[in-house]
């Protein structure tokens, strides 16, 4: 099966989406859904209309049901994003530990505002809710990884290495 | 006295051998091959266990509401969502030590009946799903999930489900909806999970650490576990230390400790920071009443508060709070009390689901009204205001999350109100750079 604009998962990961598929009993498939729109967006930085539409084929839904929980859930990126996409703690244990002077810096570092992206397309940057690493804050997190304990410094030296 | 982190920071806990070498699965041995369901259940009710997710419901009590019809397929889905802010146990726990849960999943499912488990953890901790996905393997590799594990005739898979960002899927119904691959959106009860829940079969929902407990209930006995603790505050509790304190991680606690101790004590907080006093504390949770400094270590009648549902809850609302999710978030003099409280306003406004309009609408105000008083346009009406909205939130939504928004808000202002007016008196002041009202005589305690 395959999308629009030739998106369709490579071979590998189709075989994982029908494994995940496997783990729900008979015509409950629909529950593959959020696992899989993680793939897709691992896979094309951000769930895009026609990436939605392929998921639906996936896992034969109609497009508004995956449209809706995607519009539902803040991990999904519904417009393109830049190369990694900072998402920033912003609640109130990672404010206690200096979490705003920090946001402030990362932001003017970048120049960019929340929600935007830098101009070299490297960064895009998004406040989040509570990640659960309170103890740890300030946090923020790119794709799978926690960046804890956060100083201006240790923003800075982040945002060299992986803006190189 | 430590059951979920004894082993916690030995090197390789994470992989079945060391776990296995440090009297893991034993529960599975013990419960499989020598135990009936209904015994598991019946030491898991002696223990006294209760919820540890913030409801603190008595867990065995909720197994027992499960429903069993002939032909029914009954699921035990673990609640790992951890959201509330304040709270990082169940992340510490799965990402350090997955065979606990594991462990306990398999004799939880076990006792319960259920041939098929989920673990639902947040989509944000995807490396722990992952951590999780190899345990779940290693555990399929020795038999111990799957067809048949240990010779018990026993059957059960276990599969790992990853969220997408949502705080409102915590509730045990809004869970249920996101695993059915819908917007998490919670249900109205009845019906309740226990009869009708993951795709209107009996379902039951509980936190990972509830889950994680029963392992060593099973291996020891719920008596054993009722000795630890005070009253029905039995055995020990993950708190999720975090703020201005000396030494902010997880730490397993025996319920009845002083709250005094646990602050200051060497053993967990290790005090406030350097040079620095206690001013206030969110002890369970973002959605539980903040205390000042000389309410949350000593109730009204003048006791040493202690870290136990009761003694936390005691005085309710007017001088308490609860023991919720164990998210105790410490707060020094140089706290903004009413910039705190917008960060939890915004956080529920934002995790609102949009269901409920008191909820909808109020978490929306309150977000609103508290941050045009801490940007300093704050009208004088507005803390009364405040108050309403929240009154008007609490007890009039389909699942609690009003209830958590609507909390933070009056305690802050019922407790703190001199602060909220010097913010709307002098915003000159209030919105200088880190600007914090010093309540006149304040003596915060060391």
């Amino acid at each position: 099966m395959e999308g629009k604009n030739n998106i369709v998962f490579p071979a590998e990961t189709l075989e994982l989406v029908k494994k995940i598929i496997a783990r729900y009993p008979e015509g409950k498939q629909k529950s593959a859904l959020l696992p899989i729109l993680h793939l897709a967006q691992a896979e094309w930085k951000w769930c895009s209309p026609e990436v939605m539409d392929y998921v639906a084929s996936l896992l034969s839904i109609k497009a508004v049901e995956v449209y809706e929980v995607a519009s539902f859930y803040t991990m999904f990126h519904l417009e393109p994003v830049g190369e990694h996409v900072i998402e920033y703690c912003r609640t109130g244990p990672c404010c206690l530990m200096g979490g705003v002077e920090v946001y402030d810096h990362l932001k003017k570092r970048l120049g960019v505002e929340t929600g935007g992206t830098s101009a070299d397309g490297k960064f895009t940057v998004k406040e989040v809710e509570c990640l659960a690493a309170c103890g740890w804050g300030p946090v923020f997190q790119i794709r799978e990884k926690f960046y804890m304990h956060l100083t201006k410094e240790k923003v800075d030296q982040i945002i060299d290495e992986l803006g190189k | 006295m430590k059951i979920l982190t004894e082993h916690i920071e030995v090197p390789g806990i994470e992989t079945i051998d060391v776990y296995r070498k440090h009297g893991g699965y034993q529960a599975v041995e013990k419960a499989l091959k020598k135990m009936t369901p209904d015994e598991v259940t019946e030491e898991v009710k002696k223990s006294g266990l209760r919820g540890r997710g913030g409801a603190g419901f008595p867990v065995g009590m909720k197994w027992s509401f499960l429903a069993k019809p002939e032909g029914v397929p009954r699921y035990l889905v673990c609640n790992a969502d951890e959201s509330e802010p304040g709270t990082f146990k169940d992340h510490y726990l799965m990402w350090k030590s997955p065979h606990t849960l594991i462990e306990g999943m398999i004799v939880s499912s076990f006792a319960l009946g259920a041939n098929t488990s989920y673990i639902y953890v947040r989509g944000e901790l995807m490396y722990v799903i992952h951590i999780l996905e190899k345990a779940i393997q290693e555990a399929y590799d020795k038999g111990l999930l799957g067809k048949n594990i240990l010779g018990s005739g026993y059957d059960l898979d276990l599969y790992v489900q990853s969220g997408g960002g949502a705080y409102i899927c915590g509730e045990e119904t809004a869970l249920l909806e996101s695993l059915e691959g819908k917007r998490g959106n919670p249900r109205n009860k009845p019906p309740f999970p226990a009869v009708k829940g993951l795709w209107q079969c009996p379902t039951v929902v509980n936190n990972v650490e509830s889950i994680a407990a029963t392992s060593w209930i099973v291996n020891n006995g719920g008596d054993a576990y009722a000795q630890i603790g005070i009253g029905r505050s039995t055995g020990t509790k993950l708190i999720s230390a975090s703020g201005h304190i000396r030494k902010p991680g997880v730490y397993e606690i025996p319920l009845g400790i002083t709250v005094e101790d646990f602050i200051y004590s060497d053993e967990w907080c290790g005090g406030i920071r350097e040079g620095h006093k206690l001013k206030a504390v969110v002890a369970g949770g973002s959605s539980v009443p903040i205390l000042p400094a000389e309410m949350i270590l000593t109730t009204a009648s003048g006791e040493k508060r202690l870290m136990t549902y009761e003694s936390l809850s005691d005085g309710g609302f007017a001088t308490g709070t609860m023991l919720g999710s164990g998210g105790f978030i410490v707060m020094d003099e140089t706290t903004c009390i009413v910039h705190n409280t917008l960060t939890f306003a915004r956080f529920y406004h934002h995790e609102s689901c949009g269901q409920c309009s008191p909820c909808r609408e109020g978490t929306g105000w309150m977000d609103k009204v508290i941050k045009r008083i801490e940007l300093g346009h704050g009208r004088k009406e507005d803390i009364d205001l405040l108050v309403d909205v929240a009154k008007k939130i609490e007890g009039n939504t389909i699942c609690p999350l009003g209830d958590a928004a609507a909390w933070p808000v009056a305690a802050a202002i019922r407790h703190f109100r001199d602060e909220f007016e010097w913010h709307i008196e002098h915003p000159e002041l209030a919105t200088q750079p880190g600007a914090v009202y010093m309540r006149p005589g304040a003596s915060w305690s060391n």
